[in-house]
């Protein structure tokens, strides 16, 4: 089976459709500079090219990246782990965020550690439209990503459900290094580099839970996965001693679907 | 704990003194334990407190359990301790079932012991059995609007299916 | 009876010059109706959505000009120790009433117990108070041993005692360093994570994990200690008492900490008593009640240890018993290091207990037994036990219902923390708000706990 790989991207994105060019002419320009070979106009239009708009962009990136004040959302366990990375041993401000905002509206990152009850989930729901904008979340721990171990009445399956979440944190709880190793990466993925993901890597898309179709999101999958939820949204909150929701909605189909080759997902195209 | 032979002794006291309060007993695990009428709980744990000798002024912990399909099928279980001696006993109050339409009741003992306050809400909260006279009964641990009785035993446990993908042989591992 | 119920049902509230609604004649605490419903339908309208808490006697002294504030701290806020959220009746900075309200990190812990054999129970139930986890696995193991009646050899009891202690230190350096924070002492957060740190360093070490570590099964420990441990441990515990010196040279005698925790928070003795108060606090009060002497269990007989008293009752007496007995659990750890006995670490039972790997291979019965526990369970014959335990709040006391089957029928856990909260309105009332920061402090409440 052939295994292809996308090819990893080097460090330093150059958009522009002549990456190589546009280079090389930096490159002899700047080595003008140092001669001192440019004149008036030449390096005034030097200058002016450098602090091009991408190179704004990247200056904010950067500086959002390194100092993100984290929200402190200390909900159960995995809390006392956050405050160990903030403790002296993993250090999380040798990342510059050591500054923890008690308040959502100076906080850039939510850090929703610990399980989310039903009861809890409106209150983090209006922390999160607190934060103004740019802001990030960081699940750390099973039961915020996916409701944990914890499959019953009083826990929401995941933060996902009412929440967008950046990175999820695995552990229960995640070691303090676990949760800086979230952290570096969506710093990484603020400054412009996310990590390409394992479905890009491993050339895995189609192994999501609703495409079943030939691993390709169809418009026909989409619907239906719409239409369920409509159906578990119209059957309403679950009556007293009546399980609401998966009993009642249709599931996705049991038969397995032949897939003869493996196909990919058009770029982007997956949820 | 007071054993066996103590135990009698004390049911036998205390029907003396609150005449069909008590209903049953057992000694198990070391431990004993008087089945009580709900309507008398009140005179039963005040016997249990006041009576010199007897003097299990601490109630450890109020809880409610769920017998079913056995009867009667509820249970307040009230753990008293005796400070002194260090004696533990547990008095239940079995509740029945009073159908589906109604909410099975018990007079709160919160006034006289502070520490039943919580608890009681708790019990209401998680079986929907109502103590009478308690000053503010309402859920303290589910939202206030929930509606059900969770920890019944005809209550479903709730969560969702993990829903697993079928595709996962076609997806290339390690191993392929 | 009833004619206060309709007074009570249809009277408009009062609008006050601040915004607080107050009913005329209405104290929700005096009158009693009759029938049960009526309580719940009166108490879920009525309280839902007004601005004023219960009101006592207090309350009808005053006059409409004096302001009563309704401050809400919480669910999320930096200095409740968790997701606690308490309503606070303010006027000027005296709290007049104090009503917490729970449940937003209620995980259904109990209920989820009930679906899951004893052995994979022990996983949920560490979950509860989380940062006394092996406290929450020796009431549940232990309570089922008593039910099954079985005697666990003395290595396991020695290691179950070594690392419920460990965590007892680690519980109270997390509460140390949190309650300095509140009270503005940010260093001590870090001094007291450093510490706690190395702690975890020996629980990784015992178990692979550092927290929620599932390290006691029923019947004794999942596994013995590595070669080294004991020696880490020895090293450990001769180099705190000088870690908790650091720590009095910081707090005990701070002018700052002195005025602030000095004399606040008194409750007597008898009326914690009522409200079932255990733990620190009933011994701040001058109470020596410590279930690990008064009762002992596991291997707390063997060894020597004090328990630390104290006389008012106040914050400083809490803090001041605390950091003794941080103190004294060191103590605990050298006796049982030095005199940890040979042996196994999991009673002989193979109808409860896994057999050692090394017999799966040559051993049939061996075979048979691993499978039927790992996929069913050991059965408990039918019974109710109630096992209390000294935790680092207090009694911590599990109860659990056998059917007979291999799995609980109902699993309570006595929470200390849950209990100990309902003191905090006695401490409260009538003191600034700051010290109810202080109060809350020194309560140590764990939400997990108090929620489960």
């Amino acid at each position: 089976m052939k295994v292809e790989r996308e090819k990893i991207r080097a460090n330093l994105p150059l958009d522009e459709p002549d990456a190589n060019k546009s280079l090389l002419v930096r490159q002899m320009r700047a080595r003008d500079l140092l001669r001192g070979d440019i004149d008036s106009a030449d390096l005034e239009k030097h200058v002016e090219e450098a602090v091009l708009a991408t190179r704004l962009d990247k200056v904010l990136n950067w500086g959002r990246a390194n100092a993100i004040f984290p929200a402190t959302f200390g909900l159960a366990c995995c809390a006392i782990e956050m405050m160990s990375v903030v403790s002296p041993r993993y250090d999380i401000a040798r990342f510059g965020a050591e500054a923890m905002r008690a308040s959502p509206r100076q906080a850039d990152m939510l850090i929703l550690s610990g399980r989310v009850s039903i009861k809890m989930a409106p209150v983090v729901r209006r922390l999160y439209d607190q934060m103004l904008e740019p802001k990030w979340v960081v699940s750390m721990g099973a039961c915020s990503s996916s409701g944990g171990m914890f499959s019953n009445y009083a826990v929401v399956q995941g933060a996902d459900k009412f929440l967008p979440v950046d990175i999820h944190v695995p552990g229960c709880p995640p070691r303090p290094e676990a949760l800086l190793y979230g952290f570096n990466k969506l710093q990484r993925m603020i400054m412009g580099n996310p990590e390409i993901g394992w479905r890009t890597r491993y050339s895995a898309h189609g192994t999501e839970e609703w495409a079943r179709d030939l691993g390709k999101v169809t418009d026909d999958a989409r619907d239906a996965y719409a239409a369920a939820r409509d159906i578990a949204e119209a059957a309403g909150p679950p009556a007293s001693g009546q399980p609401g929701g998966p009993a009642d909605v249709p599931g996705p189909p049991q038969e397995r679907v032949d897939v003869p080759e493996r196909s990919k997902v058009e770029e982007g195209r997956f949820i | 704990m007071p054993d066996a032979p103590g135990l009698e002794l004390i049911r036998g006291e205390l029907n003396d003194a609150h005449p069909d309060a008590i209903t049953g007993s057992y000694f198990e695990h070391g431990s004993a334990c008087l089945i009580c009428d709900p309507v008398q709980i009140r005179d039963v744990l005040a016997w249990l407190r006041d009576t010199p000798g007897q003097e299990y002024t601490f109630l450890a912990s109020v809880h409610g359990v769920d017998y079913l399909p056995a009867e009667p099928r509820f249970g307040v279980h009230y753990e008293l301790l005796n400070m002194a001696r260090v004696e533990r006993i547990r008095v239940r109050a079995a509740l029945e079932d009073p159908g589906p339409d109604a909410l099975p009741e018990i007079p709160t003992v919160s006034d006289e012991w502070p520490t039943a306050d919580h608890q009681e809400r708790e019990v209401y909260d998680f079986f929907g059995i109502v103590f009478t006279g308690h000053p503010d009964l309402r859920r303290i641990l589910m939202p206030e609007d929930y509606v059900g009785w969770p920890q019944r035993r005809d209550f479903p446990i709730g969560g969702e299916p993990v829903i697993f993908t079928n595709t996962e042989r076609d997806v290339p591992g390690w191993y392929a | 009876m009833n004619e206060t119920e309709e007074q009570l049902r249809d009277e408009e509230p009062v609008e006050l010059p601040t915004g607080a609604k107050r009913h005329e004649n209405g104290n929700m605490r005096g009158s009693a109706p009759a029938h049960g419903r009526d309580i719940v339908a009166r108490s879920s309208a009525e309280v839902i959505g007004t601005s004023v808490i219960e009101r006592t006697d207090a309350d009808d002294s005053l006059e409409p000009e004096q302001e009563l504030m309704t401050v809400n701290l919480g669910p999320h806020h930096p200095a409740t120790h968790g997701v606690l959220r308490l309503l606070v009746s303010l006027q000027g900075e005296t709290v007049i009433d104090l009503k917490p309200i729970m449940g937003y990190v209620h995980t259904g812990i109990e209920k989820n117990c009930e679906d899951k054999s004893y052995w994979k129970a022990i996983p949920f139930v560490e979950r509860m108070d989380y940062l006394s986890y092996f406290f929450n696995m020796q009431a549940f193991c232990g309570c089922v041993e008593k039910m099954l009646e079985l005697e666990i050899p003395p290595r396991a009891k020695y290691l179950r005692v070594i690392h419920m202690e460990l965590n007892r230190l680690h519980s109270h350096l997390v509460w140390l360093g949190t309650s300095a924070l509140d009270l503005g002492a940010m260093s001590m957060f870090f001094y007291c994570f450093r510490d706690r740190d190395r702690i975890l360093d020996l629980f990784e070490m015992s178990s692979g994990q550092r927290m929620h570590t599932r390290y006691f099964q029923v019947g004794g420990v999942f596994e013995d200690i590595p070669v080294g441990f004991e020696q880490k441990v020895k090293a450990f515990c001769a180099e705190f008492p000088t870690r908790v010196d650091q720590f009095e040279a910081l707090l005990t005698n701070n002018e700052i900490f002195l005025q602030r925790t000095k004399g606040v928070g008194i409750v007597e003795r008898e009326r914690l008593k009522a409200l079932g108060v255990t733990g620190p606090l009933l011994r701040a009060a001058g109470e020596p009640w410590d279930l690990r002497k008064v009762d002992p269990y596991l291997a707390y007989g063997d060894f020597d240890f004090d328990i630390p008293i104290g006389t008012v009752g106040d914050g400083w007496d809490r803090f001041r018993c605390r950091i003794q007995e941080m103190r004294e659990s060191v103590r605990i750890i050298e006796q049982a290091i030095d005199g940890l006995p040979e042996g196994p670490v999991l009673a002989d039972d193979r109808k409860i207990v896994l057999p050692p790997r090394h017999e799966l291979g040559t051993s049939m019965e061996a075979l048979i037994h691993h499978f039927k526990l790992v996929t069913e369970g050991f059965r408990v014959p039918p019974g109710e036990c109630y096992y209390p335990i000294e935790s680092p709040r207090g009694e911590l006391g599990c109860f659990i219902l056998a059917d007979g089957s291999a799995k609980p029928a109902r699993v309570h856990f006595r929470d200390p923390s849950f209990v100990n909260l309902q003191s905090l309105r006695d401490m409260c009332v009538g003191e600034y708000i700051a010290d109810m920061i202080q109060n809350l402090a020194m309560l140590d409440p764990v939400l997990g706990g108090i929620d489960r």
